[in-house]
């Protein structure tokens, strides 16, 4: 660890405090920011969802206090329609494009991959401060659109037409959804701006020998993920252009002949909705690789550092995340399997997604494989790192079932979707921010998290977790709907109406639990254990920086790459691990 | 904004790091953001194509469009790329006179291509076409007309201002070849996505 001793960098000079903590340019003041800007929506959306839960447990009980809280919405203490819809709506775009987009890739992307590549910024630090701050104005809009006529949109986070597409369709179908596309505009310009920058940077910036094969899994990772993001992206926001002329400027991209709405028929002909669902869904499929894919690649990074083994099957598990890349952007139909959809093209999607199991079930055996015969050490890190395998397979398997057109004919809109996809896009992605805030919070604060409260906050997160999805997998397959206001009024849930009080039990658990970790940071962030440059005995490029890292990261000397990114174990050398730049020489060559 | 100056600079004085492709950052960036620009465009089209398979009927282009007169405003677009390689070229021999002479004869020939689209945007809106109705009441044809050639022309038209300011920067010598050739990876991708639009919305 020499290079701690020359910390300070001298290509900087003194900044004010606006412009170190705030318009900052350095890459880890921005992923930070993020960080804590996704954390925020993150605690926004699960109040959302608790909301969601009350509504479908007890959707006849007045609840005065929320009367008081939300006036027109809880009208009278009991919700709205249009107020549930815009709940669940705003939960779902805020937990997809305001939390684990911003928590997980921008916020772990921009701290780690300068770090894990060895360069001093990103490629455009200019450009990745003003990514960060078109995201705010994006998320001030998102959460005004609550407070405009007619409430927040309610066509769910898909935002299918005609619901989204004529402003008297539905209460929530005005100014709200106009709102809506605009913050998901801007959040699309904004990721768009990371994803340039990210891409830039690990091909252009790495450290001298830092060879593509010696990237940590978390860059490979959010390179992949970055390219899918830049090639999904624009569908949507040709889509999201064509929406907003249809709502404002008269045109039928998505508005067939003879709709019915509000009383009156409209005027438009010729526009098809299916092509929505087209645009939306080649974004929207890739979109959940864009942020599952990164949760993998943390997944390895926290892995291996407490398995003290090398990653097993590297090289595989890069090439497995290059082929789900590509399979991503070609499975987008099977949303839409009940779309209306000739069998044919359907046996295609189906086909298409059920290969994807391949690769994943390669990455997911080659994460347990890293465990098999480690020196285990199980911290609160390793511990969700575990986790995130477990949540994996078992999303996955529910995969098998949705990918299959046949199955999903059955099960499209019911919980039993709404249970998948929390375990993976949910599930897998905030377990990985868990692992990497524990593992990585000593080089972001130079402090350790509390490990009592990590191992209480991991029990008090899996154990729900499961409860309350494992449970809505079967919930689902009784045939209880999603996005129903609501179900009290259906016979065929008579036998199953204990499972929404146990999944609402468990989700207030789950949301108790939280807290446990909010605690720990701010705790820790004043009164953890002080964690030296390199805590865990890792051995990837951002362990050889101080912790925190000063701006420019590595003083005068940049690291220099001479192995690959996970040499444990190994018995040349004196201690079990070797950090990347550690010359070949200093090992002693095996006799 | 020093800060921001130190740190994109450190990388560059710095033996550490290298560019496999081959190029620069910057270079590369413009890549990738033609790649998702063109994706962009890419949407739209495909729309386009959703919606010209799905219809009944669709205008014939002879009668609604002057074919004459689109082909010509073509022909301006893609001389406008050959003044654009002769200016990248000319800046990498430093013959900035050069340069500037051909990054201005760019910029006319955009002038000239959005000055004859709004003619033919006028002559077609005298004919009854809007962005919503029209007289063959297809009125996906009126949608995606005015929403493609739009957005291609706003294109044509941030290119024209960025080669404007170019040739300013180029007669101050404030610029580099590299400059030069990023705005020149620009415009030529600029008239490459007027060719799918001519071919897929005039022609097919």
């Amino acid at each position: 660890m020499t290079q701690v001793a020359t910390a300070e960098t001298p290509v900087h000079e003194k900044q004010s405090f606006l412009s170190r903590y705030v318009f900052s340019t350095d890459h880890k003041v921005i992923g930070i920011q993020y960080y804590l800007t996704g954390g925020l929506m993150g605690v926004l959306g699960a109040l959302l969802a608790g909301l969601i839960r009350l509504q479908l447990t007890w959707p006849t009980t007045q609840w005065n206090l929320l009367a008081k809280i939300f006036p027109t919405g809880m009208e009278g203490g009991f919700m709205k329609p249009e107020f549930y819809l815009a709940l669940v709506t705003m939960h779902g775009t805020i937990m997809i494009f305001f939390f684990v987009s911003l928590a997980l890739v921008s916020g772990f992307g921009n701290y780690l991959i300068p770090l894990q590549v060895g360069a001093r910024d990103m490629a455009f630090p200019f450009l990745n401060m003003l990514s960060y701050w078109t995201i705010v104005p994006a998320i001030l809009i998102a959460a005004a659109s609550f407070f405009v006529e007619g409430g927040a949109a309610g066509s769910g986070w898909t935002a299918y037409p005609p619901l989204s597409a004529v402003p008297s369709a539905a209460p929530g179908s005005g100014l709200g959804q106009t709102l809506w596309l605009l913050a998901v505009a801007l959040f699309i310009v904004s990721f768009t701006m990371g994803s340039l920058n990210y891409v830039t940077t690990v091909v252009n910036l790495r450290a001298k020998g830092m060879s593509m094969m010696r990237l940590p899994l978390t860059v490979w990772s959010l390179l992949i993920a970055s390219i899918i993001a830049l090639l999904a992206f624009p569908a949507l926001t040709a889509a999201a252009i064509m929406l907003l002329f249809d709502r404002h400027l008269g045109t039928s991209f998505y508005l067939p002949a003879g709709l019915f709405i509000a009383g009156k028929v409209l005027p438009n002909t010729g526009g098809s909705p299916l092509l929505w669902q087209h645009l939306f869904w080649f974004l929207g499929h890739p979109e959940v690789y864009v942020l599952i894919l990164p949760a993998l690649g943390i997944t390895f990074d926290v892995l291996v550092p407490f398995a003290r083994r090398p990653a097993f099957g590297y090289r595989v598990t890069v090439y497995c995340l290059v082929a789900i890349a590509f399979l991503s952007m070609v499975v987008w139909g099977h949303h839409m399997f009940v779309s209306g959809m000739n069998p044919l093209v359907g046996e295609f999607f189906s086909i298409g997604t059920l290969l994807i199991t391949i690769p994943s079930t390669i990455i997911g055996v080659n994460m347990i494989a890293s465990l098999w015969g480690g020196k285990l050490r199980l911290t609160s890190a390793a511990l969700f790192a575990i986790g995130t395998i477990s949540f994996f397979g078992v999303g996955g398997m529910g995969g098998l079932f949705l990918g299959n057109a046949a199955a999903d004919i059955q099960l499209h809109d019911t919980a039993f979707v709404v249970g998948h996809f929390h375990f993976m896009i949910g599930g897998v992605t905030m377990l990985a921010i868990f692992s990497g805030s524990y593992y990585w919070f000593p080089k972001m604060f130079g402090r350790k998290l509390s490990e009592l409260l990590g191992k209480l906050h991991f029990w008090m997160t899996i154990v729900p977790f499961y409860g309350i999805f494992a449970t809505m997998h079967f919930y689902g397959l009784a045939g209880a709907p999603r996005r129903y206001y609501n179900l009290s009024q259906y016979a065929f849930l008579e036998g199953v109406r204990w499972m929404p009080i146990v999944i609402t039990v468990f989700a207030f658990t789950l949301l108790a639990g939280q807290l446990l970790f909010l605690v720990n940071l701010v705790r820790s962030l004043w009164a953890g254990e002080k964690a030296e440059a390199n805590p865990w005995e890792a051995t990837t490029l951002e362990w050889s920086a101080p912790s925190p890292p000063p701006h420019g990261n590595w003083g005068e000397n940049e690291p220099v790459v001479h192995r690959g990114a996970y040499e444990y174990g190994n018995p040349d050398a004196k201690e079990d691990f070797v950090p990347q730049t550690v010359p070949a020489l200093k090992v002693p060559a095996h006799s | 904004m020093s800060s921001a100056r130190g740190a994109r600079e450190a990388p560059m004085n710095w033996s550490g790091g290298v560019a496999p492709l081959g190029m620069s950052w910057q270079k590369l960036m413009m890549w990738i953001f033609i790649v998702t620009d063109g994706l962009l465009f890419a949407g739209f089209l495909a729309g386009y194509g959703f919606a010209r398979t799905g219809a009944r009927s669709w205008p014939d282009q002879q009668e609604v469009f002057h074919l004459w007169f689109i082909s010509l405003m073509t022909f301006v677009l893609i001389s406008s790329s050959a003044t654009m390689a002769t200016g990248v070229a000319a800046a990498r021999v430093a013959d900035w006179k050069k340069v500037a002479n051909m990054v201005l004869a760019t910029a006319g020939g955009g002038v000239s291509f959005l000055a004859m689209q709004a003619y033919e945007w006028g002559s077609l809106i005298r004919d009854g076409v809007t962005l919503g109705t029209n007289p063959w009441n297809v009125p996906a044809f009126g949608n995606y007309f005015f929403l493609i050639t739009g957005f291609h022309g706003t294109h044509v038209l941030i290119g024209t201002i960025v080669l404007a300011t170019l040739a300013l920067r180029v007669r101050a010598r404030k610029t580099t070849a590299a400059g030069v050739e990023l705005a020149g990876l620009y415009w030529h991708f600029v008239d490459l996505v007027w060719v799918f639009v001519f071919t897929l919305f005039y022609l097919v």
